[in-house]
């Protein structure tokens, strides 16, 4: 054990503790801009750069005072040191510091995506700065606007958040810092617009940015003004991650299941119909979990044309970085659409048919945890003669926002059942919020119709975690079948190399590109790096599972109900039509010709 | 003349060396080669060239090359063969003498004769007047600009007589595209030594006692880092040459490279074999094309003589180097940035610890040494530490190699020992002030450092008198300085390079520089207050505090030390608006003086913005307006009628 | 899909050059100095390929190229001429020496002529210090250049 002292305070700690996790422990809070940790889920940036968390070390391991100021998140303690937090010395620096970054920074505060949640902001304020006294160029590049993310990066603060979570966690490799000096800044290769580059629209680099320099696409305007057309019918839908985070956004603890509150106030908000994804969701069992039976019945068999295993298709991110990275593999994964995708197909043909409303008419909504959903909503061959099945995509964050519009508040709202029939869910629907959900509502309805048996034990307690990668086997009534998970890309991408070079096999994976599932994703409420906000919201989606009555999809009434009047057997042709899709290679592709 | 044969002291076929024995049986035979040169150097007495064969000394680094060297070499064994007297005369393109304002240099031996600015049609001239008929070529000696009287030779020019060539030994001395004869010089037996009679723990605690500091910065010493390395245990470690000499105006790295580029190699084996290290890298600057061919041919000769990769001298202890080539970023002189760069990542410093000795290339213990610091190794282990230690100053022991520049007369590379005054460095080496102005100030440690002043004229010159004085050794940029350099210009200059070196990583650098910068833009114009100072030294002392790393924690330096002893001349800036200098366009125009213009024309013709009016034998008349401050009139005059105001 | 269209041979040059390094990452800046050397630049394209050949992103290979100033994604000229703004150079008068330039071709530092003739670069120190100011034009140094001798050097390159 170390033994030192943090501003007068005896602390001990373990070999290899930074002055700042000491200090934490201490109960002494140094401020942060650059250092990002998610705790628990591999992830830590320090790159040493902002400059914020320097503190005096008045005592070295030399007995000596150290000649310069040292940052708290990247030195490790020493035996014998003495370390002051707050010194005149270490507030002059840290202020100067912090007015040298707002001198490049546009104080657009007001107006700015991030006010209210940028760290910056909370930074300066704490320090009391009231003017910049230093006055000079300022960055200014083009503000570049993808389906799913602005980047604004006259903002960029160079903490390298962005660039090291698509590096390292998502190993997307889309942003870089670029350039040097003064001119420094993460971008994609030669600037170019993140919808040109490999990006994948996960979004993990605006959920992670400390301020406004990355942020959401905001759709609320098109939505209310759909809204307020007098022609169209609104229909929304809501993921199963929204109703466990978006309490958040009302000051209600991490965690808290609001689910009755989101259907009544996006009625109060002025949609028509509020319908529920995770019925779509069942209906993704349905057609997923057949889907995985038939592959591994005629595997079995030996039929040579099907490739095993089949890779979950319900995360847009997740689609997009097979597409950019395994276009080999594009056969693999199941033809399933998303949730979402399959909700707006169904809302425009099967509900449109029974409401006698025209598909031109209906304008689809979705609240999302999610902004790879805003570009998933977008691709082509999700629409019918250029109307889409989807119209909007909304995060958790704008409904939050367009929620505050109305001066509404959710904590103080009534509950509300969805409407049917496209409301009606099972708990094995919710569970898809989480990693290793997906797979886990598939298995409980794999089994059952596999089998021909109940299903004794309805959690898979071995499918669930946060490891980024799991694996177990789950028997099926003596076939044993091989389940792969993995949350964040770089996961996947470790998961899907192995499987490439045939050292492990595995009958199914699930992939998530967001670490924790849709729970973490990059539309949620900003977590600052809270992993404990994770967990509580993972808690509580399987706190829903059980509080569920039917808990297996195929269960679910509405969706027995829609296969008997309209789709016929899952996986059958109109399924096809309506539910299936196909993927595209968009990798890099050399070419002879200048 | 007598007629002397030489070995050929280019082995085609070399067997390679298998014994500390055989290396130095090679040596004894090959010494008569060197003779003659050894003699020259060390006798105090001239010897007479009819007692011994001419060698003709001709530099070939790049200073010297680029006013073409090469055809002075091809001239001389053109007209010595035509003259018959290839064997009696040996030409030998050798490495930098350091004297390059000089440039071309050509050295004759025995005599020392040291002809200066040499043209390739001058090569006949030296050929007949000197090697034949013993004749001096008058015009091409040195001119002491003291004296105006010619010097006849090397041994009694000031610019030679303070200098002690330690790392230097061999610049000028030998060629170095021949091994042969670094060996006959002594090369690679400190390696053999080393490697035959010394454990790796004797080498680092010699290293230790020497008191050898790192040459390149700091001057953390080396037998401590090599210590530190030498006690992690990994599978590889690695011992890396820092040849990315990126201050601007230093250029003694790429001049023993060029020179001598064995006693890198054998030092780099040497240090390998002191912290168990069997894989060595050298990260020169792409810019340097004749030090990296010069690296690659002492690399495979080294290699062709076993004294490089397996087993050793018959040690048992295996060694080979690769060069990595970097790519303009200053930023890559701290180690860190530097093995970054190695492995393929923007050159951005990490904080350390953890140190490279600990986690360096490849998260492997690696030690990071510079060329000059190299070049002192293996001398050490010849010499022994006791005499390494006896020359320089109680704290900083051996010499140090300074690139002179600026407004001084003998612009060069010069090696004193340390602890030599400011004095003997700018007037007995560097011949004083060109034409004869005022000292005004001796800027060293280049981007890092800081402004040496008259004050500091005789204190002795060493790590720890220039850090007092607000400066810092850097890689050994020393810029001389007279009353025409405005100081909040050269303030400005560093922290110009600073901004455009800076990585961009921490805040400090990227945007504090940018706006210390910004205010000394504002001042050099004109439009600079009493606040801007206030603000600038703020800045100054918080970018030291918190920049991440080296670059950025000195950057500073070069404007606290014009801070603290030019404050007057910022003040005029601001206050006054002048500047002194003349430098600062804004605050100066140029201004013709009617009763000493005779109305020549000369500076109307030479005006690129026709700003200059006046009829013939009339006194002219500079519109101010349309001036752009060029100066080009100003220099143009004869009559001294142009001034600055 | 992006599709970086090259020439044939400038394909198989990179594919060479990127094997002869084991198409390891770790010798991006290796790999960029060979193919600058062949091509004289380095395109978007070519750093596209580079980056599929060294399976690294092509962000991390462009930050690279960014970073370090010996890199260009701009064709140089015909004639490129470097102006040493070294400390010795800049204190014998380079920044004159460099304002003629700029004046007498009419172009930025970093700017290329219209003509693709000269194109206008400084560097630090070329280590000619005892002959500053010092210039080059491609390989050859020019010593002691003042601004009345620039005319005189570039009228070298007049036909």
């Amino acid at each position: 054990m170390i033994r030192l002292t943090i501003d007068n305070k005896p602390v001990e700690v373990a070999e290899g503790t930074t002055i700042l996790k000491a200090a934490r422990q201490a109960g002494i809070h140094i401020p942060t801009l650059c250092y990002f940790e998610l705790a628990g889920m591999n992830f830590e940036n320090k790159p040493g750069g902002c400059r914020v968390c320097v503190v005096e070390v008045v005592k070295d391991f030399n007995g000596r005072p150290r000649r310069n100021l040292a940052p708290a998140c990247a030195t490790d303690c020493v035996d014998g040191m003495e370390v002051l937090t707050h010194s005149q010395r270490v507030i002059n620096a840290r202020r100067t510091v912090v007015e040298l970054i707002l001198s490049d920074h546009p104080t657009d505060c007001l107006t700015c995506a991030k006010s209210g949640q940028c760290e910056l902001q909370k930074l300066a304020q704490n320090l009391g700065i009231r003017e910049i006294p230093y006055k000079g160029e300022q960055s200014t590049y083009r503000v570049d606007m993808s389906p799913s993310i602005i980047r604004d990066v006259d903002k960029c603060i160079m903490c390298r958040r962005c660039e090291n979570v698509c590096n390292n966690i998502q190993s997307v490799g889309a942003l870089s810092a670029v350039n040097r000096g003064f001119q420094a800044v993460v971008a994609p290769a030669f600037e170019q617009d993140m919808i040109d580059s490999p990006c994948v629209m996960c979004g993990q680099c605006v959920q992670v940015c400390p301020v406004g320099a990355l942020s959401e696409v905001d759709d609320t305007r098109k939505v209310m003004m759909a809204i307020n057309d007098p022609k169209k019918t609104v229909v929304v839908q809501t993921a199963p991650a929204v109703r466990v985070a978006i309490g958040e956004e009302f000051g209600m603890e991490p965690g808290t299941i609001v689910t009755g509150q989101l259907a009544a106030v996006l009625r109060q908000v002025g949609f028509d119909y509020v319908f529920d994804t995770d019925f779509a969701a069942d209906l993704t069992i349905m057609e997923e979990g057949t889907e995985l039976l038939d592959r591994i019945k005629r595997f079995t068999e030996g039929d040579k044309s099907v490739r095993l295993p089949i890779l979950t298709s319900c995360c847009p991110g997740w689609v997009n970085f097979f597409e950019h990275n395994f276009p080999d593999m594009l056969d693999v994964p199941s033809t399933a659409k998303s949730p979402q995708q399959m909700f707006g197909a169904i809302a425009k043909s099967y509900w449109a048919e029974k409401m006698g409303i025209k598909r031109e008419d209906i304008v689809v909504v979705s609240i999302m945890p999610c902004l790879a959903k805003k570009y998933e909503c977008k691709r082509e061959e999700f629409s019918v003669n250029g109307n889409p099945d989807v119209d909007y995509v909304l995060s958790t964050r704008e409904l939050a926002r367009l929620i505050k519009q109305f001066n509404l508040d959710l904590k103080e709202m009534p509950t509300a059942d969805f409407d049917d029939p496209l409301g009606e869910s099972t708990g094995a629907a919710v569970i898809f919020g989480v990693t290793g959900g997906v797979i886990e509502a598939a298995t409980r309805t794999a089994y059952e119709v596999f089998t021909g048996k109940k299903l004794e034990r309805i959690e898979f307690t071995e499918l669930r975690g946060l490891e980024g990668i799991r694996d177990a086997w789950v028997d099926f009534n003596g076939t044993p079948i091989h389940i792969g998970i993995a949350h964040g890309l770089k996961n996947a991408r470790t998961l899907l190399e192995r499987v490439r070079k045939g050292e492990e096999q595995f009958h199914a994976i699930e992939v998530m590109a967001c670490p924790g599932g849709c729970i973490g994703g990059a539309g949620q409420p900003y977590h600052h790096g809270d992993s404990s906000i994770i967990k509580k919201r993972f808690d509580a989606t399987y706190e829903e599972d059980r509080n569920k009555p039917i808990r297996k999809s195929h269960e679910n009434p509405s969706i027995i109900k829609l296969y008997k009047e309209f789709l016929g057997e899952p996986c059958g042709h109109k399924s096809h039509e309506l539910l299936h899709t196909h993927y595209f290679d968009k990798s890099d592709h050399v070419e002879i010709g200048e | 003349m007598s007629h002397h044969t030489f070995i050929n002291i280019t082995f085609n076929k070399m067997a390679k060396i298998k014994s500390l024995a055989e290396l130095r049986e090679i040596k004894e035979k090959l010494k008569s080669n060197l003779d003659l040169r050894e003699k020259s150097e060390n006798s105090e007495e001239l010897i007479q060239i009819e007692d011994a064969k001419t060698h003709v000394l001709c530099c070939g680094g790049t200073g010297c090359k680029s006013s073409e060297s090469d055809a002075i070499v091809a001239n001389f064994n053109n007209i010595l063969k035509e003259k018959g007297l290839q064997d009696e005369v040996m030409v030998v393109k050798t490495g930098c003498f350091g004297f390059c304002e000089k440039g071309p240099i050509v050295k004759m031996i025995p005599d020392n004769t040291f002809y200066t600015q040499v043209k390739p049609s001058d090569v006949q001239r030296i050929v007949e007047d000197h090697i034949i008929n013993g004749c001096k070529v008058k015009d091409l000696l040195y001119l002491d600009p003291e004296t105006n009287q010619h010097v006849a030779d090397s041994k009694h020019m000031g610019f030679y007589k303070k200098q002690l060539r330690i790392a230097l030994r061999n610049c000028g001395f030998i060629n170095p595209e021949d091994i042969g004869e670094s060996i006959a010089r002594g090369g690679y037996e400190g390696l053999g030594k080393a490697l035959l009679e010394m454990s790796p723990e004797e080498v680092v605690a010699e290293v230790t006692a020497s008191g050898l500091r790192g040459r390149g910065g700091a001057g953390f010493p080396t037998g401590v880092k090599w210590g530190l390395c030498a006690r992690n245990e990994a599978d590889q470690k690695y011992v890396v040459c820092n040849a990315d000499e990126g201050d601007p105006g230093a250029f003694m790295d790429r001049s023993i490279m060029e020179g001598d580029p064995h006693s890198i190699i054998e030092a780099m084996a040497i240090c390998g074999y002191a912290i168990g290290a069997t894989k060595g890298l050298v990260y020169i600057r792409a810019e340097y094309p004749l030090a990296i061919e010069r690296l690659q041919i002492a690399l495979g000769q080294a290699r062709e003589y076993g004294l490089l990769g397996k087993d050793i001298m018959g040690s048992g202890f295996d060694f080979d180097i690769e060069l990595r080539y970097g790519a303009g970023a200053f930023v890559c002189g701290e180690e860190t940035a530097l093995i970054h760069s190695m492995e393929g990542q923007r050159g951005e410093p990490t904080f350390k610890p953890p140190f490279p000795a600990v986690s360096g290339y490849l998260n492997k213990p690696t030690n990071v040494n510079n060329v000059e610091t190299f070049a002192n190794i293996p001398i050490i282990i010849t010499k022994g530490a006791d005499w390494f230690a006896s020359i320089g100053s109680e704290k900083s022991k051996g010499t140090k190699v300074f690139a002179l520049a600026g407004q001084i007369n003998n612009v060069g590379l010069i090696e004193v020992p340390m602890g030599t005054t400011l004095r003997d460095i700018v007037y007995e080496i560097g011949g004083g002030i060109k034409n004869n102005r005022q000292f005004k100030a001796v800027q060293t440690g280049g981007p890092s450092g800081g402004c040496l002043t008259s004050k500091h004229l005789d204190t002795p010159i060493d790590y720890e008198s220039l850090m007092a004085a607000g400066s810092m050794m850097g890689s050994g940029g020393m810029v001389v300085m007279d009353e025409t350099s405005c100081m909040v210009a050269i303030a400005k200059f560093y922290l110009e390079f600073t901004c455009e070196e800076s990585c961009g990583k921490c805040t400090p650098c990227r945007i504090g520089n940018k706006r210390m910068l910004e205010i000394l833009d504002k001042i050099t114009k004109g439009n600079g207050t009493m606040q801007d100072l206030q603000e600038l030294r703020n800045l100054a002392d918080v970018i030291k505090d918190t920049a991440l790393c080296g670059l950025g924690q000195t950057s500073p330096n070069p404007i606290l030390s014009t801070l603290d002893n030019f404050w007057d001349e910022y003040v005029e800036h601001v206050v006054d608006k002048k500047c002194r200098a003349g430098v600062c366009k804004s605050l100066m125009s140029y201004e013709i003086d009617s009763t000493k213009c005779i109305g020549c024309g000369a500076c109307k013709r030479v005006c690129p913005q026709d700003a200059i009016s006046g009829e013939k034998k009339m006194a002219h008349h500079i519109d101010n307006l349309k001036c752009i401050k060029c100066g080009a009139c100003y220099e143009k005059c004869k009559f001294g009628a142009i001034s600055i105001k | 899909m992006a599709v970086i269209k090259l020439s044939e041979s400038k394909i198989n040059f990179v594919k060479d050059i990127c094997k002869q390094f084991n198409n390891e990452g770790g010798e991006v800046i290796n790999v960029l100095h060979k193919v600058q050397g062949e091509f004289g630049y380095l395109s978007a394209e070519v750093q596209e390929l580079v980056a599929e050949e060294l399976h690294i992103p092509v962000a991390r290979v462009y930050g690279i190229v960014s970073f370090y100033s010996f890199f260009t994604m701009t064709p140089k000229g015909r004639y490129p001429i470097s102006v040493c703004l070294g400390t010795a150079c800049y204190v014998r008068g380079a920044e004159k020496v460099i304002d003629e330039l700029k004046r007498q071709l009419a172009i930025q530092v970093g700017g290329t002529t219209p003509d693709g003739k000269f194109s206008l670069n400084c560097l630090r120190c070329v280590g000619a210090c005892g002959l500053a100011p010092v210039m080059m034009i491609g390989d050859k140094v020019y010593g002691r250049v003042t601004a009345d001798k620039v005319a005189g050097i570039l009228a070298e390159y007049n036909n």
